[in-house]
């Protein structure tokens, strides 16, 4: 274990976080990117609507506007409802909002928009004969979705998945700036207290290059696991 | 006209006259942030992207590390490196460069400019990479040298082809340019963190803000889209 000025452990445990932090917003980018897309893609105008207004706005606003709004306005909310709450009905709690929750969700949620404009295209490019062929043999719309057009998306959406993951993979630094002990915060504070910012720095950054190389690492595999079936040009 | 936009303001105690022009004086490093840094990212990628191409490895490799490093990692601990970083050089803080460096903004313009230099050299790169063989065939053919082959067809078309990537670099760094208040500039996020803390209004304080850089979004990408159809406008169907 690197010591760094008995600092090193408590980064390593920041690192962990970065990456639970990324992880977890995946999943939630992904859920509503798929939810963003089918809304995208449907024939009825109102989730239609509403998914491009999503699309559209949180990708016109930088991701640190957004995560102060949501930490700071959501935590306001929460106020609000617990001063209603004690008025009301006499109950005296206190709703604090986690800095992990809010990181995870707002990160999600800004990636989400992403991720639907990616599926939305993949979608698109699947076979139009393939999905008719799916209901000709009297597979319903779930089977259809599971079956055809969800692995044979993923082909065509993987490059811009990895992409989205890797711009997420160092979104995750901002919630540092909300407080959460992320491993950016762990240095930048140590950096400030013994007055070496390479020192601590730098293996963060390290630490970053890292895991960009291990994910492209992994996408690689994946990108030969939707691929089957296909030949290259 | 003028009665209806003062009374939109009379009932309101947040968007005051004040308020408004911290917001403003916040636009106005935004944007000098931004366009500093694209401009000076743009001409110091354009000879990084050619030399990135050049088959000599001690040419292509320091390149290609320092685009990796920038690219890889987060422009947050970027900017903590240049803005904690410069301050430790031993024996700087006696010299002249210490004036420039001991404000923020300068600092922050540096990060800045390198991070986005990296980003538009991978751009430049694959645009140079994609020019058509033909092309470069028939200049040779011509006569042309490598330095006018070079000015004459290969960048006149990457320039091309890189316009809607680097579209998408310039919102980037429009969006990016927000982490700058971390350091205690007072750019658009940071005078939006100001009114925040002065009013306690969270909601006001940021969905203004939010409106703002979605119109400067908006605006950005309408300029692009007319520019790209002037100048590929030779690629369009005839019709």
């Amino acid at each position: 274990m690197i010591d760094l000025h008995g600092y090193g452990p408590s980064i390593f445990q920041g690192a962990i976080l970065t990456i639970e932090v990324a992880v977890l917003s995946l999943l939630v980018a992904l859920f509503l990117g798929l939810l963003g897309a089918i809304a995208k893609l449907s024939s009825n105008p109102i989730p239609r609507a509403i998914a491009t207004v999503y699309t559209t706005v949180i990708r016109g606003v930088p991701d640190l506007v957004l995560m102060l709004l949501i930490f700071f306005g959501g935590q306001m909310m929460m106020n609000e409802f617990s001063d209603w709450l004690y008025e009301e009905f006499d109950i005296d709690v206190f709703f604090n909002i986690d800095e992990f929750i809010a990181g995870v969700v707002t990160i999600g949620f800004i990636f989400g928009a992403y991720m639907a404009e990616t599926f939305r295209g993949a979608f698109q490019s699947v076979n139009a004969g393939q999905i008719e062929a799916g209901y000709a043999y009297g597979m319903t719309r779930w089977q259809v979705f599971s079956r055809i057009s969800f692995p044979q998306m993923m082909r065509h959406a993987l490059p811009g998945l990895g992409n989205n993951w890797l711009v997420m993979l160092k979104t995750t630094a901002l919630v540092s700036i909300i407080g959460l002990a992320d491993m950016v915060r762990l240095a930048s504070e140590a950096a400030k207290a013994v007055h070496e910012p390479f020192t601590f720095l730098i293996p963060v950054a390290l630490v970053y290059l890292s895991l960009t190389a291990v994910s492209e690492l992994l996408l690689n595999r994946l990108k030969i696991k939707y691929s089957a079936g296909t030949t290259r040009a | 006209m003028m009665e209806a936009f003062l009374s939109l303001f009379a009932d309101n105690s947040i968007f005051n006259p004040p308020t408004l022009m911290h917001y403003w004086s916040g636009f106005v490093t935004t944007v000098q942030l931004v366009f500093l840094s694209l401009l000076i990212g743009f001409v110091i990628s354009l000879p990084l992207a050619i030399l990135r191409t050049s088959k000599n490895k001690w040419i292509n490799l320091p390149i290609w590390a320092f685009v990796y490093f920038f690219r890889g990692t987060p422009l947050l601990v970027q900017l903590y490196l240049i803005y904690y970083g410069t301050a430790q050089i031993t024996g700087i803080q006696q010299t002249f460069l210490w004036d420039i460096l001991s404000e923020a903004f300068y600092p922050c313009l540096i990060a800045f400019v390198l991070n986005t230099a990296a980003y538009t050299t991978e751009i430049f790169r694959g645009a140079i990479e994609a020019t058509p063989r033909g092309e470069i065939e028939a200049a040779k053919a011509y006569g042309m040298g490598a330095a006018k082959r070079m000015r004459r067809i290969i960048l006149p078309g990457a320039m091309r082809r890189a316009l809607p990537a680097y579209a998408n670099e310039v919102i980037f760094m429009l969006h990016a340019s927000s982490i700058a208040s971390v350091v205690t500039i007072v750019d658009l996020t940071g005078a939006a963190r100001d009114i925040y803390a002065r009013y306690y209004a969270p909601f006001e304080a940021f969905l203004f803000v939010a409106a703002i850089y979605l119109c400067m979004t908006f605006t950005l990408i309408y300029i692009f889209r007319k520019v790209e159809d002037k100048i590929m406008a030779h690629t369009k169907p005839l019709s």
